[in-house]
């Protein structure tokens, strides 16, 4: 196994919630919801995964994987399901619930690894680790690149052609491009598409976290995420909201951050240097849509 | 004495010659009218007069001085103010503080409040300095931009289709002060469709068609005809469609708390400040009525007053603007092979002058936006459609293209209803009218001055 090719599984490993977790915002502000709390429910779905995988791995057998990676989505769905909830009964902002909804997350957490989930001997704040039946299976053998990645393309496939193809699909991009004609015009009830993509994007932001306790982890721990569902937000936007080119901007930004760990580790070169290309890069391509005189973002959908 | 004027404007956008050797003067005094089409270049024109477009080629002076305008500042800075069709005003501010907008130094409620009473001590136009602008009707708002104008101390007023959203006495009165303001020495410039307004107010005219000019003329040494075939092109056609279907027996397609809609008839619905809003948006089942009982066919066709924000999605394409129709009821997979057909023949079918089915609607004018969104709402032979205003904005040609439809949705057996804001139009094209207010629906023959009097309330 060459350095090369390991470093480059790395990259593809640490693109992998990137882009599922960048499929979650697409999705969301394609939809015209200003979902901005995929880190929320990424914590949720690695929370419930590794619950599941721990409390009923042994009765499980080879189904947990399944069985608990169905219920991160699920958990990620609900936490963004409370937003979505909010802004129907309450006309709450989902920009500002998800964010608080991530602060929430982000200590249960911390909750949960000093508490009921900690290990054992109660000396770390993480959880046991998972037994090989929870973990996903090895893409690529003597690399730390996962099946997780395969489910990302997958997921990334599926969304595109959910929104080329189907008429669900068709349903979000006219709520989130125009509530208003969705409305008059299509007679689309746009109150409950939005809350399917919220239930959808936090599905995917839920499956990320599944696959990052799955895949890479293996136990949940606090700073499991290095704020993979803000950084997706990133990835979302510079793709333009497009399904396929959140595969090659996460990738892109996988890249990035790998590069910039292993530079600091050989180099001494700071790795903020990478949170500032990445900022710079948003703004960029920010200002190209502006100038396109293209909207980036949907219009805000009418609660 | 010329105030403003311009020559030889030409300006290209791309391909497309918007103006081609277009001049103007427009002399103290006098309300002048530029008439046009859609798309002749009216707006274009006066863009340029503003500052708020370089011409490619040409000049323009105002009071006999050279000009360049790098912004609408430098014309506001020469006295030449804009009224424009769609209000730039700010609802959550004040009158006041709309006033003062793009002022420079310090705001003072009083001093403007003084500026204010100052232009209505001048010319009589008055609001209340305080008064917040989203609680203002559109009348008042576009009093509020004249005003506006007028403080900066205009003296040339552009106002481009100042009476699309008045009603007819509020444009009575608008035209009463344009008549004031050019008495005491200012310059009207009144871009329009209407031909009316332009033949009953102005004192001279100036007719575009794609983009160069076709006639200037005072509006004394021209009749109606002879504008109106300037305008054109050619006499309009006048349609056989207008002979009603002798149907004795008509069925009830819908009813709104027992008034009757039957196939076949077209119905009139009149109504002040948007009165009627609510029940056509209820009959065409956008919205569910509180109270009251509405009974309607499930497949109802809609064109909506708004079509830009309404009816159409300015980011999708033509077909995909097709497929939004039906959106709601769409269930499993997208045709779209199958779709961008139908949208290339429902296109060809009511002639939307278009790129192709890909085209975005935004790139397409007023009329054709309107055309696309009428033949897509009657694909599926509707028992019932229901519009807003349909010909409101729209040149002639376009106008008569929609009537023609609509009339020919009739003769084919559908129920059609529609509000308009204009009584001629109600009074030409309906069965009957159903006159629209707080104290509920009343029907009138199709006559100007019966609906007149239903709607302010008066028994003949």
């Amino acid at each position: 196994m060459t350095p090369e090719l390991a470093l480059l599984a790395d990259a593809l490993v640490r693109s992998t919630p990137l882009i599922i977790a960048g499929l979650a915002v697409a999705l969301a502000f394609r939809g015209g919801v200003f979902n901005i709390g995929a880190e929320g429910q990424l914590l949720m779905g690695a929370v419930a995964y590794s619950t599941v995988a721990l409390i009923w791995g042994n009765i499980l057998g080879r189904f947990t994987i399944v069985v608990a990676m169905f219920a991160g989505a699920v958990a990620g769905a609900l936490w963004a399901g409370i937003a979505a909830f909010l802004r129907r009964r309450f006309h709450v902002l989902e920009i500002i619930s998800t964010i608080m909804l991530n602060f929430i997350a982000i200590h249960f957490v911390s909750f949960l690894v000093r508490g009921p989930l900690q290990e054992p001997t109660r000396i770390y704040p993480q959880t046991e680790s998972l037994q090989p039946v929870a973990r996903l299976p090895q893409l690529l053998p003597g690399t730390r690149l996962h099946f997780g990645f395969l489910i990302a393309l997958l997921l990334a496939g599926a969304l595109a052609w959910v929104f080329a193809r189907t008429a669900i699909g068709f349903r979000i991009r006219a709520a989130g491009a125009s509530p208003i004609a969705a409305l008059v015009a299509g007679k689309i009830d746009v109150s409950q598409t939005s809350t399917l993509v919220f239930l959808l994007s936090g599905a995917l932001a839920g499956i990320a976290g599944s696959i990052e306790v799955s895949g890479v982890t293996f136990a949940l721990y606090e700073n499991l995420s290095p704020g993979y569902g803000y950084t997706a937000i990133a990835v979302a936007l510079i793709a333009g909201l497009n399904p396929l080119g959140v595969v090659a901007s996460g990738i892109f930004f996988g890249v990035l951050e790998t590069g910039a760990i292993a530079l600091q580790r050989e180099f001494a070169v700071p790795s903020s240097l990478a949170s500032i290309v990445e900022a710079m890069l948003i703004l960029a391509a920010l200002t190209v849509a502006a100038l396109r005189g293209r909207q980036l973002l949907g219009k805000p959908a009418a609660p | 004495m010329t105030t403003l004027e311009l020559n030889g404007i030409t300006k290209r956008f791309g391909s497309l010659t918007a103006l081609d050797d277009v001049s103007l003067a427009v002399q103290k005094g006098r309300v002048h009218a530029l008439l046009g089409e859609n798309g002749a270049g009216k707006t274009t024109l006066m863009r340029i007069a503003f500052g708020m477009l370089r011409p490619d080629t040409g000049s323009i002076s105002v009071d006999g001085r050279s000009v360049t305008f790098s912004s609408p500042a430098d014309a506001i800075q020469s006295g030449i103010g804009m009224v424009h069709q769609q209000f730039s005003l700010v609802p959550a501010m004040t009158v006041a503080e709309n006033v003062a907008l793009g002022g420079h130094g310090q705001y003072s409620f009083r001093q403007t409040a003084d500026l204010l009473a100052n232009v209505a001590k001048r010319t009589g136009l008055m609001l209340d300095p305080a008064a917040r602008v989203a609680d203002l009707g559109s009348a008042d708002r576009q009093k509020l931009e004249i005003i506006r104008t007028l403080t900066h101390n205009a003296k040339v007023m552009i106002l481009d289709e100042p009476t699309a959203v008045l009603t007819p006495k509020d444009t009575t009165e608008l035209f009463t002060q344009l008549r004031a303001f050019a008495d005491a020495g200012g310059a009207v410039v009144l871009i329009t469709h209407k031909l009316h307004d332009a033949i009953e107010h102005a004192d001279d005219v100036t007719v575009l068609r794609h983009g160069r000019v076709v006639l200037s003329s005072t509006m004394s040494d021209v009749d109606e005809i002879t504008v109106a075939t300037a305008m054109l092109g050619a006499p309009l056609n006048s349609s056989s469609i207008d002979e009603k279907p002798s149907t004795s027996s008509l069925a009830v397609v819908a009813s709104l708390d027992g008034v009757e809609i039957k196939g076949g008839e077209i119905v009139g619905v009149a109504a002040l400040d948007g009165a009627a809003t609510p029940l056509l948006r209820a009959l065409a089942g956008r919205i569910t009525p509180i109270t009251g009982s509405i009974t309607r066919p499930s497949h109802v066709g809609f064109v909506p007053e708004n079509r830009q924000e309404e009816a159409l999605i300015g980011d999708f394409t033509l077909t995909e603007n097709l497929a939004l129709a039906s959106a709601g009821e769409r269930r499993g997979l997208m045709n779209w092979t199958e779709l961008e057909k139908q949208t290339s023949a429902m296109v060809a079918e009511f002639d939307v002058r278009t790129t192709g089915p890909d085209q975005l609607p935004t790139s397409l004018s007023g009329g054709n936006q309107q055309r696309f969104v009428l033949g897509r709402e009657l694909r599926n032979n509707p028992a019932l459609l229901v519009l807003e205003n349909p010909t409101q904005g729209l040149d002639l040609n376009a106008a008569a293209f929609i009537h023609t439809r609509m009339k020919q949705a009739r003769n084919n057996g559908a129920a059609v209803v529609f509000y308009s804001s204009d009584l001629d139009e109600l009074a030409e094209l309906s069965d009957r009218v159903l006159v629209v207010s707080r104290s509920g629906i009343r029907t009138v023959e199709p006559d100007r001055i019966e609906i007149g009097n239903a709607l302010l309330g008066r028994n003949e």
